[in-house]
């Protein structure tokens, strides 16, 4: 089926999220959609799936005009898609997950789950998945659950299929085998939107390449274009894709981890048994697949949660057992990986939120009275250096862009005097630009001869950011390997598959 | 793999506020099904001020087709509507008319009066009934900031009541000693009443919904037992389930003399109103309420203790609600308490922290606006038998239309923020 939107403009208040957009999506193609966070890819992909109505423009399937009120109508034409965060439930099996909503039933009422499962089993040997539809989805790993959404989408007899960034919650050798998959849908005729700003991924299915910027198509791309070509058409200028950064500087500070064990309430073990060192002047990414311990260990450090055994020293002092505010005041600047629930206050304006984890002594608080005169200044100056772009200092944070919103966090957390800096997924959801921006202005935190602890699930920013990778799987240690251990050793070891000759945990 | 998922799940119930979606179409995010509510709650108490007022032009609109509705003149020429429907309209433009006149005249102006000094006297009243109203929903609108419920108003009231009208009537001290020991122990009595809800809540997770309302109950059956037994709250040689009076020296003074019905409460209540505006807005304690209320993950990442502020906020909250109670037994009813002493301020409370929009100022608008309809309600009653419970119908309507804010947006044609939305990005995405 072919696929044609025309003139597609979708507007949110005083602001143009999508303008005048025109794509064609031929049957048999994997068509691109590469754009920064924000420039309006999910918008478009939303008006086509009928979650927003478009203010002026036309969706045509095959060369007819068709109005979707909401996803039903959508899927009905033959428009699938799948989401980024699955939209499935945990504890349904895979065969009432691909039933739902299209629930066939006998006389009375009664789930006709043979069916279903007949349908999951029949696409699964089709495109070669290995997927049992009496499976629990919560038992699932996740590239299985995304094959269940495909399944999902394709038991619908969906002709059209989106993928809503479908590699973030993917290892290496995951998004492997969906490239693949891709591909096979590809040969039976489906025609294939894959949104994402990963540019590797991009080169390697796409046949042909829409880039939009700010709402609009800024221009075609051909799949054997660079890396730099494509960011730069991404941003609209040139971009530094590598980071530049010195050899470390060891200085004196230190912070080491020992033995740390961290559980869930029920007595899963989700770090086990984990030690480290990290000295003053480097930076140690932890990497792995997202859920694999590395979110535990970084609230760990933080005293969010209590370790069960194990030891975390900063220059000689020990954080375990203390709270929250007192292992802040050992000037450890923190980055949350999810800055929209652990970072921000999205009510609060920019200046509010630039104290919020400052307010036990001075310069914003004395005597327990706000200084307000002292906030707005070094808000302002903050705005400044950071490059936050925003109407004022009394702009609500949950009004910036990501990138913006996250430059909030790093303005915050830089300008304390650091003993230790961990941050989390720093640069999850912020655009291009601003990952430049922030990754250097982490090298020169690292530079003053802070220990640094970054977070990352992204294969490129650990190569790129870190002086040695720690790989996490199942909440223990892979192993630790200098940053330029290439890029299929890294998978495996993601996968939990331990190299030679890598330094032992 | 689990991160801790259950506790992320009841974190999520008490979201308060997750990520708002922006009106830029980016980073379109949304709280998860199990903290609807919660946005509600949130959407209620700090709504837009147009939506204020738009609920409050709705809710007296609505009270009007009732006056007219219940008007014998109206029912009458309706009778005969479809021959002369110009009479039927006329008498319900009178009814209505006097009766809004007439309400009017028992709460603002009394322009019958035959001197300023009588004119005016309903505008006191008015500013009077709005004393205890006021105290209570800065209580209320306060533990709203910090993303509580406090439906314990009454009970926080009553066992202020109990405080400060025991030192009232039992204990002999010089004025104003005896007043302001007297408004201590009572202040105090709410706040502790209320820091027992914090407590629970901080430490046990208990909902202060629900904690609070059980504490209203056992508040009053405390408050029956302490008046119906000799010795303790009962005036001495009465067998009635009410204290003795209170002594002059506790009595908060009548402002402006014996004719106006105004006291010192008045004062106690708008100092509370600059306080709490200062809490709020300039100190350390009020800057962790916000953040609490508004996005509690994050204010436990920034160090802040969520648990200690849950019980502070009780506390301060509570001493609120208590200044109402104390100003009722030390300011309006002098004369000995029973247990109707509440007389449903602690209920009425959070009607007027919904309209006041959980902001210090707001509530001292609402409050006045409410006392105003107490005072002009039985005027109506009196001179025009339109019946009170219309006004209690038009309060109720009033937060009605508050907690649904789209219904209002959607009669007078406002726009509706962030139009449509699309399904929160999940936290636990790798929960495999």
């Amino acid at each position: 089926m072919r696929l044609e939107l025309r003139g597609i403009t979708k507007r949110f208040g005083p602001l143009v999220a999508n303008d005048h957009i025109d794509l064609v999506v031929q049957p048999g193609e994997i068509h691109c959609l590469l754009g920064e966070n924000g420039a309006g890819k999910s918008t478009l992909m939303n008006v086509l799936y009928g979650l927003y109505t478009a203010d002026e423009g036309e969706v045509l399937l095959d060369g007819e005009v068709r109005h979707f009120r909401g996803p039903g109508d959508a899927m009905a034409a033959g428009i699938g898609m799948v989401h980024q965060h699955f939209m499935l439930i945990p504890v349904f099996t895979v065969a009432e997950n691909v039933m739902l909503g299209n629930e066939k039933t006998h006389g009375a009422g009664r789930l006709d789950l043979e069916a279903a499962r007949t349908k999951v089993r029949d696409i699964a040997a089709r495109f070669g998945f290995a997927v049992d539809p009496d499976a629990l989805v919560e038992d699932l790993p996740v590239g299985v659950q995304q094959r269940v959404e495909i399944i999902k989408a394709l038991s619908r007899d969906a002709k059209v299929l989106i993928f809503d960034e479908p590699t973030a919650v993917l290892t290496p050798q995951e998004t492997d085998e969906l490239m693949s998959i891709m591909r096979q849908l590809k040969e039976t005729g489906a025609a294939i939107v894959f949104i994402t700003h990963k540019l590797r991924e991009v080169r390697e299915v796409a046949d042909r390449i829409t880039v939009i910027r700010r709402g609009t198509v800024v221009g075609e791309a051909s799949p054997d274009s660079t890396d730099a070509e494509l960011a730069s058409l991404m941003v609209g200028r040139a971009v530094e894709l590598t980071v530049h950064k010195d050899p470390p500087r060891h200085s004196e500070n230190e912070l080491v981890v020992t033995g740390l064990e961290v559980t869930d309430p029920r007595g899963t073990v989700l770090v086990d048994d984990i030690s480290f060192t990290v000295r003053g002047g480097e930076i140690l990414v932890v990497a792995g697949v997202q859920g694999n311990g590395q979110t535990e260990l970084s609230e760990a450090l933080l005293g969010l949660t209590r370790p069960t055994s194990g030891s975390i020293t900063l220059n000689g002092e020990e954080l375990v057992g203390r709270s929250v505010r007192s292992v802040l005041d050992e000037g450890v600047g923190f980055v949350p990986e999810d800055r929209n629930t652990d970072g921000l206050v999205g009510k609060f304006t920019i200046a509010e939120n630039l104290m919020l984890d400052r307010t036990s002594n001075s310069p914003f608080v004395k005597g327990g009275v706000l200084q307000l005169s002292t906030l707005d200044q070094f808000a302002r100056e903050a705005v400044e250096e950071f490059d936050i772009r925003t109407e004022g200092i009394e702009q609500h944070v949950a009004r910036l862009s990501g990138g913006n919103q996250q430059k909030v966090v790093l303005a915050r957390e830089l300008s304390k005097d650091l003993n230790l800096l961990v941050a989390s997924q720093p640069t999850r959801g912020v655009d291009v630009g601003s990952i430049e921006f922030i990754h250097k202005r982490i090298v020169e935190t690292r530079d003053r001869g802070v220990p640094v602890v970054v977070i990352s699930t992204e294969l490129d920013e650990a190569s790129a950011l870190g002086d040695r990778i720690m790989v996490m799987y199942r909440g223990r240690i892979v192993g630790i390997v200098p940053a330029d251990t290439p890029r299929d050793v890294l998978g495996l070891m993601m996968a939990g598959i331990p190299q030679e000759g890598t330094e032992a945990a | 793999m689990s991160t801790p998922e259950e506790e992320r799940e009841q974190q999520d119930v008490e979201r308060a506020e997750s990520v708002q979606t922006t009106a830029t179409g980016r980073d379109t995010k949304e709280v998860d099904d199990g903290a609807r509510w919660r946005e509600a709650f949130t959407r209620a108490v700090s709504g837009g001020w147009v939506v204020s007022l738009g609920a409050l032009i709705l809710a007296v609109l609505a009270g009007s087709i009732m006056i007219a509705g219940t008007d014998e003149a109206v029912q009458e020429a309706f009778g005969y509507f479809f021959s002369r429907p110009g009479d039927t309209f006329s008498a319900a433009g009178a009814a209505v008319g006097n009766a809004y006149a007439a309400l009017f005249r028992g709460a603002v102006w009394d322009f019958r009066a035959d001197s300023f000094a009588m004119a005016i006297r309903p505008a006191l009243n008015s500013l009077n009934f709005a004393t205890p109203l006021l105290a209570a929903g800065l209580g209320v609108a306060l533990a709203f900031r910090a993303g509580l419920f406090n439906i314990g108003g009454q009970g926080q009231m009553l066992m202020a009541a109990v405080g400060a009208g025991w030192v009232g009537f039992a204990l002999d001290m010089p004025w104003p000693i005896h007043m302001l020991v007297a408004m201590v122990v009572g202040i105090s009595f709410g706040a502790l009443w209320a820091g027992i809800a914090g407590l629970l809540k901080a430490y046990t997770g208990a909902h202060e919904v629900i904690v609070t309302i059980m504490l209203n109950w056992i508040a009053f059956y405390l408050l029956s037992f302490l008046l119906a037994t000799p010795g303790l709250l009962q005036a001495p040689g009465s067998a009635n389930p009410k204290t003795a009076a209170m002594r002059d020296s506790a009595i908060m003074p009548d402002l402006l003399g014996p004719r106006y019905n105004i006291h010192l409460g008045f004062v106690f209540a708008l100092l509370a109103v600059v306080l709490v505006w200062w809490i709020l807005q300039r100190s350390r304690l009020g800057f962790h309420f916000r953040a609490v209320g508004l996005n509690p993950h994050a204010a436990r990442v920034a160090g802040i203790d969520v648990e200690r502020s849950t019980v502070y906020v009780m506390l301060v909250a509570g001493a609120l609600v208590g200044l109402a109670g104390t100003t009722q037994v030390l300011g309006t009813v002098t004369t000995g308490f029973s247990y109707d002493i509440d007389a449903g301020i602690g209920f009425d409370a959070i009607t007027v922290a919904l309209l006041g929009r959980s902001a210090p100022f707001g509530v001292l608008g609402a409050a006045i606006l409410f006392g105003a309809f107490k005072a002009g309600g039985s005027v109506m009653q009196a001179a025009e038998g339109v019946p009170i419970e219309i006004v209690l119908v038009v309060q109720s309507l009033i937060v009605l239309f508050i907690a649904a804010p789209p219904l209002v947006r959607a009669v007078f044609r406002l726009p509706q923020p962030g139009a449509r939305r699309k399904p929160r990005r999940e936290k636990k995405e790798a929960a495999a």
